[in-house]
């Protein structure tokens, strides 16, 4: 049995977690007393169907307003894979939230409105899918039931994907197409009689079957988060430097070097909690013990030695901005890289991407929500790879150092 | 990788940036499943290392026995060290006011004790067991969750937290609150003990106990609610949730053995915190209790 995390995407309304509610439920998954609870409580709202966005909106001001804010986790299974769906806000002033979302996860369940189509938000999460690099797509036509089940309304908002798609810089994407009500159950996990004239899979069978397996990138890289150096007398010499295989693989013997230092040797042996492995390989934790005594702390980098690792000081990247306070040329943040901490200045803000049209303008300044171009300078050399080449590598957060806050991410150019 | 061994690289790798990025982060013990699951992935972390942190237990005076027996055990197993918050101490010293009533808990008191011993201590990060799919509440929580300077939680400010890059940049008498199993589901947790072959409280098996029945759960008799007798009968039940004693009910259950409670939670038709009363007291009663600095 694999995991697909998927992310929800789509305007306010569009009947994300209503479809999210619904698919829990129809897969057994709502448990008696929480059915019970969201029974009782549409109830006392006064609706004559059951609300089962109530099985996802966990706070109680999303519940009293009918939205979503921030992102729910939610777990279920099915005879064949298991899933965890990050239920994203729809909202433009909770973006960030919906960054977060799908920043961790393998596909998009991209939801539209049948009567509304392809709008500004349709667009903009689409456009932020793309940035992150998600490859498979999901666009769910969602309310059919509102538009009496016509053919030619899916047909036409299913044209317009396309054309958002064409004239947008995807990469390696699978986009599926697929009409349903999320409401009243309509092709989730059966084909659904009021829609005979659609052809394709019901959305159950779909998100069983993605394909995700991503091949392991080429470069080898693990970042060191901790030096373990046990004080016990058997093991009076021991270093590890532990952390994750963010990239790649190694194994014992392979010839390293260590970033910044530069210090060249060789790997002697591969812990993973306490137990030797011969080789490690991408996503996973390992402790490395290394030939020769050398400077190593957290932050730096254990490599193979590669043409395609560039050491910098200066990086351009795209920028998904999440403050209100705007990000301008001369301020001062610090950018973190996993365990790779640096303080940067901001050279230069010279393009405000136009996420409708896939065009940009020039601009000298970001705002909440804005995603545009940046450069920064900094403090200390990173390790870069540009985000499309390795995603495991390529991006980094923006932290406000007077608030501490996640102020943005970025993705090397 | 399989799911559990993907669980486990996430988990560990939390930890480890913890560990990293805080100089004096512990790990909120509470001897139940969740929190033995986690002290042992920290065990795993810095092998052959000992944790290098210590222990944080809030003790309500309410606990089940059994569960103190086996929290001693494993300190001495695993090397670590352990610091005790008891409510008693709060209530003694008048900063929190023992619940009135026939159901009256220690629940809520908690995080009066909490909040003063992370400040004694002077922490600046706080490990936990909880799980996103335990609570909808729970739900919303990020993998690393600020604490301003009184321990409360805003819901609607959360950081974005983006791929792997964990934001624990905090101000001096803030702390964060770091969830490494929040992508666990209830049954990994007791796949993971059994692939483990970790010791777990003996209450999660089933046993023979007094019970009596409370708005339609199961609830232990105790010294700390009166009970009219002839409502009192002897059960066979176990506990799928291990709690302060006054607020967790028991199942139903003949499972004496590991294979059978995961048969039994695999078919269950309630959820987990189904019988935590303390969940029930009200809407959002997980949420208003994390706003002010809960578990």
């Amino acid at each position: 049995m694999d995991l697909l995390r998927i992310a929800t995407a789509g305007s306010v309304d569009d009947g994300k977690s209503t479809l999210i509610g619904r698919l829990l439920y129809e897969t057994g998954s709502l448990k008696e007393d929480q059915l019970k609870h969201i029974e009782e409580k549409s109830a006392s709202n006064g609706l004559d169907h059951l609300d089962f966005s109530l099985a996802t909106d966990g706070l109680l001001t999303e519940r009293e307003q009918g939205i979503t804010i921030d992102v729910s986790h939610l777990y279920f299974k099915t005879k064949k894979r298991r899933f965890i769906i990050a239920d994203s806000p729809g909202h433009i002033e909770y973006t960030r939230n919906m960054v977060t979302g799908t920043s961790n996860s393998d596909a998009t369940l991209l939801l539209l409105d049948a009567r509304k189509g392809v709008i500004e938000q349709t667009k903009r999460h689409f456009y932020i899918t793309q940035l992150l690099g998600i490859k498979k797509v999901i666009f769910a036509v969602n309310k059919m039931d509102l538009v009496g089940y016509d053919q030619n309304v899916f047909d036409r908002i299913k044209e317009d994907i396309a054309h958002l798609i064409q004239n947008q810089n995807t990469k390696d994407l699978t986009a599926y197409y697929i009409p349903l009500s999320a409401l009243k159950g309509d092709n989730l996990l059966l084909k659904s009689p009021k829609m005979g004239w659609f052809s394709g899979k019901v959305l159950f069978d779909l998100i069983e079957n993605i394909a995700v397996n991503e091949p392991p990138s080429k470069e080898n890289v693990l970042q060191v988060q901790t030096v373990i150096r046990p004080k016990l007398a058997a093991y009076h010499d021991y270093r590890g430097f532990a952390g994750k295989v963010k990239s790649g693989s190694f194994s014992v013997g392979d010839a390293i070097e260590v970033f910044p230092s530069g210090t060249k040797t060789k790997i002697k042996s591969i812990e993973q909690y306490g137990v030797n492995q011969e080789q490690v390989s991408q996503g996973q934790n390992a402790t490395l013990l290394l030939e020769d005594e050398v400077n190593v702390s957290r932050g730096d980098s254990l490599f193979t030695p590669s043409n395609s690792i560039e050491f910098t000081k200066i990086i351009n990247a795209k920028v998904c901005w999440m403050q209100d306070k705007a990000l301008q040329a001369e301020q001062k943040y610090l950018l973190q890289f996993g365990s790779k901490k640096s303080l940067a200045k901001i050279t230069d803000v010279s393009e405000r991407i136009d996420v409708s049209s896939d065009g940009s303008k020039e601009t000298t300044a970001l705002g909440l929500n804005d995603i545009g171009i940046a450069s920064f300078q900094l403090a200390h050399p990173v390790l870069c790879i540009p985000y499309p080449e390795n995603k495991n590598l390529g991006s980094f957060i923006i932290i406000d150092i007077n608030t501490n806050n996640t102020a943005g991410v970025g993705f090397i150019e | 990788m399989n799911i559990l061994k993907q669980l486990e690289e996430e988990a560990i790798y939390i930890i480890r940036e913890v560990v990293g990025q805080f100089d004096k982060p512990a790990l909120l013990f509470s001897g139940g499943k969740d929190s033995i699951v986690l002290l042992h992935l920290c065990h795993k972390a810095f092998l052959p290392a000992r944790i290098p942190f210590p222990l944080v237990h809030i003790d309500t005076g309410h606990n089940f026995p059994e569960t103190l027996t086996l929290r001693d055990k494993l300190i001495e197993q695993y090397q670590v060290k352990l610091h005790i918050g008891l409510v008693q101490d709060s209530i003694d010293q008048g900063k929190v006011t023992e619940e009135k009533g026939r159901f009256a808990s220690r629940n809520s008191l908690q995080t009066s004790t909490l909040l003063e011993t992370i400040s004694n201590l002077k922490l600046d990060a706080c490990m936990g067991g909880a799980r996103r799919d335990e609570e909808k509440a729970r739900a919303k929580e990020r993998v690393f969750s600020v604490r301003d300077d009184f321990g409360q939680w805003n819901e609607k400010l959360q950081r974005p937290e983006l791929f792997d890059h964990l934001n624990g940049a905090i101000h001096s008498g803030e702390h964060i609150r770091a969830f490494p199993i929040s992508n666990w589901t209830e049954l990994d947790v007791w796949e993971y003990i059994r692939q483990e072959k970790l010791e777990i409280p003996t209450i999660y098996y089933a046993h023979e106990r007094a019970v009596y029945d409370r708005e339609g759960q199961l609830m232990p008799v105790t010294e700390f609610h009166q009970i009219d007798p002839n409502q009192i009968k002897v059960q066979s039940v176990r506990f799928r949730t291990v709690g302060d004693m006054s607020c967790t009910a028991a199942v139903l259950s003949k499972a004496e053995e590991l294979d059978v409670i995961i048969e039994e939670i695999r078919t269950s038709t309630y959820s987990e915190r189904g019988a935590r009363m303390d969940d029930k007291r009200s809407e959002g009663a997980m949420e208003e209790r994390k706003k002010i600095g809960y578990f």
